[in-house]
């Protein structure tokens, strides 16, 4: 292969072709869409968490400059429209189907958290349409706010039907199994866990605009969504009762998702359903205060976690019990996420013979719960990571070498769990050892040492973890409760000039998939990465396709992609062979040119893309003009992404203030693609792990206001809160996909959270601290520390 | 409404706009430069630094109004045609930014910083990037670039 | 933002007749604080009196004290030899206010006229004694600060200057929010000939004060280790999700001895 191809195939480091747009301010994101005669929409909001809605006088507002339109949950039910509905069912324990009540676009009657829609507003500016919105008097009967996880089962029902306000009540696993492993227990562990409550906070706050064309009787939405595909059908079939050919859904350049951006929210649905009753395009975009208000959060369990050993210090049972709060409406992924995204990862890197697990999905007061980066995986890790640190304090060996001793064994692969998962490959002693070496392991009491004399506790946390991605085989998906498939198409189109466009259903808002994707096609086609041009994000152009979330897109898309390429090689090559007047079977393909095989007769990719379209003398009997493959990959398992990720900290006893003064990790990929785009990946999920785990935290208040619903009280990670960050790679391939691929997206958000608190609690654990609750804030970290000496001076 | 005449990007602009009109409006709505973005409503995130008369500046807490005769340079005026800014240059050598959203703001901050300072420590590159969020990066690679260029631009 | 008209005023009186002839006018800074203020709808003023063109940016020695003009910036202030060889601690205090973009706009006296709970300037203003100058009086710190967001000011009266004399020695140890990066607790530590004064800023319920038991302690022995575990108290200090009132009273204990090691 020419040299400079090589450097643009699988494993370089390209340079991304989509930075140019976004450095020099030529990204197109939805809010810089405009259309002619566009009406604004301000949504009024529900300053109450919880409350019957009395009356609503809009009369004022409606008399108000520029004001267009108002319309209340009334008009949504005199519509008829639906609300967004949950993708994933779980079935519950007593084999009943779950608890789904109707989530109504506009709140018709009744307002369930604090930002709950109560009007939208359409005015000729957005100015106009805020001031009017406050000229909107609602009489709300308030009823007390059901906040509180651990006692919103024993208040009154948030929703009518509902029983002890519970979504589900799900378990996996062999309890009988598990009680036996406890009953035979050397040691037993018990561990109280709390998974905070964050907030995604995508830069790009959430934004729509939506036109509705009388000609042909079609819509257009633009809208910030990782996967236009599922916005399209969703609102399309489920909401609005569109033909889903008559609604063209575009999701252009998004500024960040972690999950916030899956989902489809009323916002979107009800600038589609005005465009039309209105006859206007209609623009909506949120503020950050929206933002705070009405995203999906993410998180917000709390477990009880048990486990066994025997007398060899090797676990023998595991039970979790788990409220996973969801708050007030289902959204897409809402009990996916707790469950199957949660429950099945309760092994981790770990041989562990009997585990049970049960989650009970509960509502609450507060903005919905949904898959925020990692998704269910970050709150299986954190829980079983800090369990694995207390174990190992409790039996008295250090926490690598009893992680050590539990691991899965590389030569057990394919490994089944006990909780349905079967991870097909893995090797997690060299990714601990690489860690340990590269953050000196060994000498880390020295370093404590030189911290305590300069009036510092220093403290050094593992977290050994693994993740299901490449979500995710539909016929598993289906068995488990999910209404969609989540393979993924690709369309490669080679055009007459030999410039390829490659269609994934996928969606990059950050991934770098206009590169990597691009790679994939360079490596296999032997083209400049110049001539390739990915298309996503447009539901006219893609085939139907899953987007973008679960670490999914290279393992599924990719693969898909790859799939399609072959099946464009395949064609080639008979078109060689006609060309070339050879047999199909003698024609090879490499570097770029079809060869008849053990001949130096030849032609280049370019000369095939153009003959494919000037098929003068095709024979049309075999051989149809054109040059454009279509593929849809559905996998055959969940990849399998495992690795560890090593923080030493330095705790300042006097103000309780965490410094992160070192990071490395060592994860296993599978393939890369892009080297550069991995890291990259990683830095960032790392870096939501360590907001999570010292700062950041979505506090409600008992009346179900949301005390951090802006940046000067929700505290976002800063560049001056991380040193370097060391990352590094091993390989063990993926056995199901053609690129041997696993997935990196998730990773970082889904290893880092337990490595900082067992950080923390290992730098306190000389004052006689045991655990720390997620933040850390420095407050939580001074009290420990006096709580601790106070209860040493007893 | 008052006029405001400012010279943006290098060409003078007259507008006629209304005195609320902050200065990130007047760029994104009134002068079609959407490559400036609005990321909160606190003044904290920083997607909305612009320089005005050379100084780094939120254009999301300061009115057009107050800007009359000034020297704005937005992200779409620091390149040299079609040669990128050596920041620029810089933030696509190392990846340093991903979903593309803060990274004007992050861009136009980092040039300021590196033009006071050409030898700044990797501390203060990142106490220097105290008014910039991103959720994308870790602010790693953002660290690196701004090392890269500071190198690219003299120091 | 709700609607409002701008006015930039051509020097004081143009400001004070153009703030006279509206219903309810505001005097506009740097704007870091009241801009966004406008634009979360929490204040509806009817006329804004921009005083950037009044001629108010200056930073002179007047021996033994300094002279800042109101509308000099907090990077002007961080950035000034004369400030720097004065009074060291304002030098560190102005070039942490915020972050770059807030200290290119951000004044000192637009700071000291919102007198927010959780500023910088309050604090070297009530530590060091200073006096506010407006265009009618000029006005000692003691009697400036009037609760939270409450000064001593007159609806049309504009702050001139700020003089502020030269300590023997000073600090200023700020433990910031760590999400606002206001302070939580500010510490300005200022020894004189006649003794040692220290102001507290961003932890009080009615803002910036005085902590006099501190300064007892450190007129009887200037050392942190004259500040003794408990010595704060919690009363009348704020609690919110950040920082209880205990902990904010650990704090000023703490960033009082760092401010006193600190000194110079």
């Amino acid at each position: 292969m020419p040299e400079g191809i090589a450097s643009q195939g699988i494993g370089a480091s390209v340079r991304r072709k989509e930075d140019r747009r976004f450095l020099i301010g030529k990204g197109k994101y939805t809010d810089d869409i405009n259309r002619a005669g566009q009406l604004h929409v301000y949504f009024l909001r529900s300053p109450v968490a919880f409350a019957d809605i009395v009356s609503i006088d809009k009369e004022r507002a409606e008399k108000a400059s520029g004001v267009i339109a108002i319309l209340t949950g009334e008009d949504v039910a005199a519509d008829n429209l639906g609300g967004p509905i949950c993708g994933w069912a779980p079935t519950n324990k007593d084999g009943s189907a779950p608890s789904e009540p109707p989530h109504p676009i506009l709140a018709n009657g009744r307002v369930r958290y604090v930002g709950d829609h109560v009007a939208a507003v359409f005015a000729e500016t957005l100015e106009e349409a805020t001031s009017a919105a406050e000229l909107i008097d609602v009489v709300y009967s308030e009823m007390p706010a059901i906040t509180d996880l651990k006692t919103a089962m024993d208040q009154p029902q948030i929703h009518d039907g509902m029983e002890q306000n519970t979504y589900f009540d799900w378990e996996l696993g062999n309890e009988a199994a598990v009680n036996d492993a406890f009953d035979r227990a050397e040691t037993i562990v018990n561990v109280h866990i709390r998974n905070n409550r964050v907030i995604p906070n995508a830069m790009e706050p959430r934004a729509a605009v939506a036109e509705y064309d009388k000609g042909d009787a079609r819509y257009t939405l633009f809208t910030t969504s990782q996967n236009p595909q599922l916005t399209r059908l969703v609102i399309g079939a489920f909401m609005l009762n569109i033909p889903e050919s008559k609604l063209r859904v575009v999701a252009p350049d998004v500024g960040g998702g972690f999950g916030s951006k899956i989902y489809v929210y009323p916002e979107e649905a009800v600038c589609v359903w005005a465009s039309k009753k209105l006859g206007r395009a209609i623009k909506w975009t949120a503020d950050r205060t929206q933002a705070f208000l009405g995203d999906a959060h993410g998180r917000d369990h709390i477990s009880e976690v048990k486990l066994a050993l025997d007398k060899n210090k090797k676990i023998i049972g595991l039970r979790v019990d788990t409220l996973a709060n969801l708050g007030a409406y289902l959204s897409a992924f809402a009990m996916v996420t707790p469950t199957y995204l949660h429950g099945t990862l309760l092994s981790g890197v770990y041989d562990i013979p009997a585990i049970y697990t049960n989650v009970k999905g509960i509502c609450t007061n507060t903005v919905n719960v949904d898959a925020y980066r990692g998704a269910g995986r970050p709150e299986a890790t954190y829980l079983l990571e800090r369990t694995m640190d207390v174990a190992a304090k409790q039996v008295g060996m250090d926490p690598a070498e009893f992680r050590r001793l539990n691991f899965i064994p590389k030569d057990a692969f394919p490994y089944q769990t006990a909780l349905a998962l079967q991870y097909d490959v893995g090797d997690y002693e060299p990714l601990l050892d690489r860690a340990m070496a590269m953050i000196d392991y060994k000498n880390f009491e020295s370093r404590r040492a030189k911290s305590a004399k300069d009036g510092k506790c220093r403290g050094i946390g593992i977290s050994t973890y693994i993740e299901a991605c490449g979500i995710a085989p539909s016929a598993v998906v289906g068995a488990l409760g999910g209404r969609v498939g989540l393979y993924e198409s690709a369309i490669v189109r080679v055009e007459p000039t030999g410039t390829i466009s490659v269609l994934t259903g996928t969606h990059s808002h950050g991934q770098g998939h206009d590169t990597t994707f691009a790679q994939l096609v360079c490596d296999k086609l032997g083209v400049d990465i110049e001539a390739v041009e990915i298309v996503h994000g447009d539901s006219d152009r893609t085939a139907f396709g899953m987007g973008t979330y679960g670490s999914r897109s290279l393992a599924v898309g990719g693969t898909a992609i790859s799939k399609a390429l072959d099946k464009v090689i395949a064609k080639g090559k008979i078109i060689a062979a006609h060309m070339l007047e050879a047999d199909d079977a003698d024609i090879e393909f490499k570097d770029g040119k079809f060869t008849v095989a053990g001949t130096d007769r030849e032609k280049s990719f370019g000369e095939i893309a153009l003959s494919a379209y000037v098929p003068h003398n095709f024979p049309h009997d075999r051989l149809e003009p054109g040059l454009e493959e279509t593929a849809f990959y559905d996998p055959a398992n969940f990849t399998y992404p495992a690795g560890t990720h090593i923080a030493e900290v330095e705790i300042d006893p006097s103000t309780g203030v965490v410094e992160l003064v070192d990071w490395v990790c060592c994860d296993d990929f599978g393939n890369l693609i892009n080297p550069m785009v991995v890291e990259g990946q990683v830095h960032g999920g790392i870096a939501q792990g360590v907001g999570q785990a010292l700062y950041e935290e979505a506090a409600y208040d008992d009346n179900g206001q949301l005390l951090s619903a802006s940046y000067m009280d929700y505290c976002m990670p800063r560049a001056d809160n991380f040193p370097s960050l060391k990352v590094q790679n091993l390989v063990t391939a993926c056995t199901h996909n053609d690129l041997g691929v696993k997935g990196c997206g998730e990773a970082g958000a889904i290893a880092s959270p337990p490595a900082l608190i067992n950080a923390v609690v290992n730098a306190l654990s000389p004052l006689g601290v045991t655990d720390i609750t997620m933040p850390a804030t420095p407050e939580k970290v001074w009290r420990a520390i006096q709580d601790a000496q106070t209860k040493a001076a007893e | 409404m008052p006029t405001v005449a400012m010279k943006v990007n290098g060409a003078n602009v007259v507008h006629d706009i209304p005195d609320n009109t902050l200065l990130v409006s007047f760029l994104r709505e009134t002068m079609g430069l959407t490559g400036t973005h609005v990321g909160c409503d606190t003044s904290q995130c920083g997607a909305c630094i612009v320089h005005v008369n050379g100084e780094s500046i939120k254009s999301c807490s300061i009115l057009a109004a107050q800007l009359d005769g000034a020297d704005v340079t937005t992200i779409e005026g620091i390149a040299n045609g079609d040669e990128l800014h050596p920041m620029q240059q810089a933030f696509h050598e190392n990846h340093g930014l991903q979903c593309g959203f803060c990274t004007p703001g992050m861009v136009m901050s980092a040039i300021e910083l590196v033009e006071k300072n050409k030898n700044l420590s990797e501390r203060e590159i990142r106490e220097g990037l105290e008014g910039n969020i991103c959720r994308c990066t870790g602010y790693h690679n953002i660290v690196k670039s701004v090392q890269d260029a500071a190198t690219r631009m003299g120091g | 933002m709700y609607s409002t008209k701008y006015v930039k005023a051509r020097d004081i009186d143009d400001a004070v007749k153009a703030l006279k002839s509206a219903d309810d006018g505001k005097f506009l800074a740097g704007g870091m604080t009241l801009i966004p203020t406008l634009k979360q709808r929490l204040a509806n003023p009817d006329c804004l009196v921009d005083l950037s063109a009044c001629g108010l940016s200056s930073i002179d020695d007047e021996g033994s004290a300094i002279r800042i003009g109101a509308m000099t910036r907090h990077v002007d202030v961080a950035e000034s030899a004369l400030v720097q060889k004065a009074i060291p601690a304002l030098t560190h205090l102005a070039a942490h206010i915020g972050d770059r973009q807030v200290r290119n706009r951000g004044t000192i006296g637009g700071s000291l006229a919102n007198n927010d709970p959780a500023a910088c300037y309050p604090a070297a203003l009530l530590a060091l004694g200073g006096t506010v100058h407006t265009q009618s009086r000029s006005i000692a710190a003691e009697d400036y600060f009037d609760g939270m967001f409450e000064t001593a000011l007159e609806e049309d009266e504009i702050i001139h200057a700020v003089s502020l004399p030269k300590p023997e020695k000073a600090a200023y140890v700020k433990f910031p929010n760590p999400a606002s990066r206001y302070a939580m607790v500010g510490v300005f530590v200022a020894k004189f000939a006649d003794g040692v004064r220290v102001a507290v800023t961003g932890a009080g319920e009615d803002g910036v004060f005085r902590a006099h038991d501190l300064e007892a302690a450190l007129n009887a022995n200037f050392s942190a280790d004259a500040i003794a575990d408990g010595m704060v108290s919690s009363d009348g200090l704020m609690s919110d999700i950040h920082a209880s009132a205990d902990y904010r009273a650990h704090l000023i204990g703490e960033m009082t001895r760092r401010a006193v090691n600190a000194c110079t």
